[in-house]
């Protein structure tokens, strides 16, 4: 369980953190979401003792972090933004350092042995880790988290480096280790968050910009109300017939492919799903749609919509991907 | 602790330090052992252990350049500082780590002095008293490059700085001797000691001033100025004491002693604190970072 009461950590004049409040339950998966520089890795090197806060307070399993921080940190496996690896040590001698730092009293072996299973690295177990490729170092550096089984597991924007195969399994290891443990994990990637989390925190300039809990906020992010839809028929027709369907609010055509061919973005009302309603349209005028999808939101839409609240102006941009 | 003390051991010999430190150790001191002792036909070593307080100086860098600064250049320490360990149990762990290296160096002056109980029997208490005064000696030495590396990111930046503090630890007596202090004195011969320092230090705060609202008005600008205040302030007032305040702080002459078979408890105290007074400054630089 962690618990943050009004954090706050002034770097001089400069406020990183700003009162920031939150809550993680043990089986909970906590997303931080927020772009870069928004202090997702300043809080969380707060909550493992890394560096102190100016104000307020973090409690790791009701242990406070500055009061009794060693019992504290050995509830935390922290994975940090840069996995911190000996480079000139192999991966076991690395993990065994890393078991004897933490104290730990499970079987070594087996411990360890279940743990490179878990993350998959027990092929690269006796190779120097100075030779590991980005993504094997970011797999010993979640190793490096996992040992000891401590309770709360804080990680530092994971599945950077990995390729997309790898972002997979990572993400359902971690999906499995979040439940019976408290997980904390932050990203820039609203999709990956959303796979993996229960519950979003949305944090921009050192503020919460919005809390799960409060206001549902996976589904206020959803889009399915807005979609990106290629359609083959003359334009001005097809842009008619779209805003004829009941709860849509507009169709903005985008770019053309070659002849008759063009993009759309169409909006509904929230909650309202008119899919269906534009293929049976489409079908009956005897048009084609080529391709359907919801448009996805991109940091910045998400901080526009949070912090504008239902008055959201139509998007503007394509690949609304934040990747 | 342990943990990084065998971690620390181990990395020694991974790298190249280790062995450079070694072997440059052992190649320095059997140069000064075939000059001092076997060409002279003498079983003194006392020579010997004089000079290796030189090489020390030369070689306690190497050992202790990267100790605490490349942990915060890799971000290792993001590792070492969240795991439950105290920041002295880490400190510890790696002085103890450099101390068990140099101690297989100093162990080679043993050998010499097996070597020349072949030809004649050595004093082996007088022998046993150099030992010990290297031992301590270089463990001072270590906790001042341990403190010099917490200081920086910058392998080479550590070295440097703390050979130049060594070498001032070294030449802590004639440094004393060379300080003008009478220089200052004489500006105004006539006026008692108290009131020279009284001038001199509102000087000092007048232009620490002008710095201080030119310069951006940072905290730092007066915390150097007290200093230099304080500094000033004793140099004066001291006067004809000051020589022999440095010398009573000289590693040299603290050393020097125990080349000659003297075991004085007072020296070996001085060094214990010497070593401990450093690692406690390095722990709070570590401690101060977490908290800037």
């Amino acid at each position: 369980m962690i618990e943050v009461q009004d954090l706050s950590k002034r770097y001089g004049d400069k406020k990183a953190v700003d009162n920031i409040s939150f809550r993680a339950e043990d089986g909970e998966i906590l997303g931080f979401l927020g772009p870069n520089g928004a202090g997702k890795s300043t809080t969380m090197n707060i909550l493992t003792g890394y560096i102190s806060c100016t104000e307020g307070k973090a409690l790791i399993d009701g242990i406070d972090i500055l009061e009794d921080p060693i019992k504290a940190k050995s509830h935390i496996g922290y994975l940090p933004e840069q996995p911190p690896l000996y480079l000139d040590m192999t991966v076991k001698e690395y993990l065994n350092f890393i078991y004897d730092l933490k104290k730990c009293k499970l079987p070594r072996n087996s411990h360890l042995k279940d743990i490179c299973g878990l993350v998959k690295i027990e092929h690269v177990y006796g190779r120097i880790i100075k030779n590991l490729s980005k993504g094997y170092k970011q797999r010993v550096g979640l190793a490096q988290a996992l040992v000891g089984n401590p309770n709360v597991l804080i990680l530092d924007e994971p599945t950077v480096g990995l390729d997309p195969n790898q972002i997979i399994e990572i993400r359902s290891l971690i999906k499995k280790l979040g439940r019976n443990h408290t997980v904390i994990l932050s990203s820039h990637i609203l999709t990956e968050v959303q796979a993996v989390c229960d519950k979003i925190i949305v944090i921009n300039e050192g503020r919460i910009v919005a809390d799960d809990t409060e206001d549902n906020l996976s589904r206020r992010l959803s889009a399915d109300h807005k979609l990106l839809v290629r359609i083959e028929g003359p334009s001005d027709k097809v842009q008619k017939e779209i805003l004829s369907i009941k709860g849509a609010i507009s169709c903005e055509p985008g770019v053309t492919h070659g002849e008759n061919v063009r993009e759309y973005r169409v909006e509904a009302q929230e909650g309202v799903d008119i899919r269906r309603d534009i293929f049976r349209k489409m079908a009956e005028k005897g048009w084609y749609i080529l391709e359907m999808r919801s448009s996805e939101l991109s940091l910045e839409d998400i901080f526009i919509k949070l912090t504008m609240g239902e008055n959201v102006p139509a998007l503007d941009r394509t690949d609304g991907g934040a990747e | 602790m342990g943990a990084i003390f065998r971690r620390e051991v181990l990395s020694y010999f991974t790298s190249p330090i280790g062995y450079i430190f070694l072997a440059a150790f052992y190649a320095c001191s059997a140069v000064s052992f075939t000059n001092n002792s076997l060409s002279h036909g003498t079983t003194q070593l006392d020579a010997i252990f004089g000079e290796l307080m030189i090489i020390l100086i030369v070689l306690i860098p190497i050992l202790t350049m990267r100790t605490l600064s490349e942990e915060k250049k890799n971000r290792t320490d993001q590792c070492l500082l969240t795991s439950p360990v105290s920041l002295g149990g880490i400190v510890a762990g790696k002085f103890f780590a450099a101390f068990l290296i140099y101690a297989m160096g100093v162990a080679i002056t043993l050998v010499y002095a097996v070597i020349v109980s072949a030809y004649a029997e050595p004093d082996w208490t007088v022998i046993a008293g150099n030992i010990t005064g290297l031992l301590l000696l270089g463990a001072a030495f270590i906790a001042v490059g341990m403190f010099c590396s917490s200081l920086t990111e910058n392998q080479v930046v550590s070295a440097v700085v703390s050979f130049i503090v060594m070498l001032a630890l070294y030449l802590f007596t004639t440094i004393g001797e060379v300080i003008p202090v009478d220089f200052i004195r004489n500006i105004f011969p006539t006026l008692a000691a108290w009131q020279v320092t009284v001038i001199v230090d509102v000087v000092i705060a007048a232009v620490a001033a002008a710095i201080y609202f030119a310069a951006g008005r940072r905290p730092n600008t007066v915390i150097i100025a007290f200093v230099a205040m304080l500094v000033v302030s004793g140099l004066l007032i001291g006067g004809d004491k000051v020589p022999e305040v440095f010398a009573k702080l000289s590693f040299w002459e603290r050393y020097y002693g125990f080349t000659y078979g003297l075991f004085d408890l007072s020296n070996v105290l001085f060094f214990v604190s010497a070593a401990v007074v450093f690692l406690f400054l390095s722990v709070r630089v570590l401690e101060k970072r977490r908290w800037a």
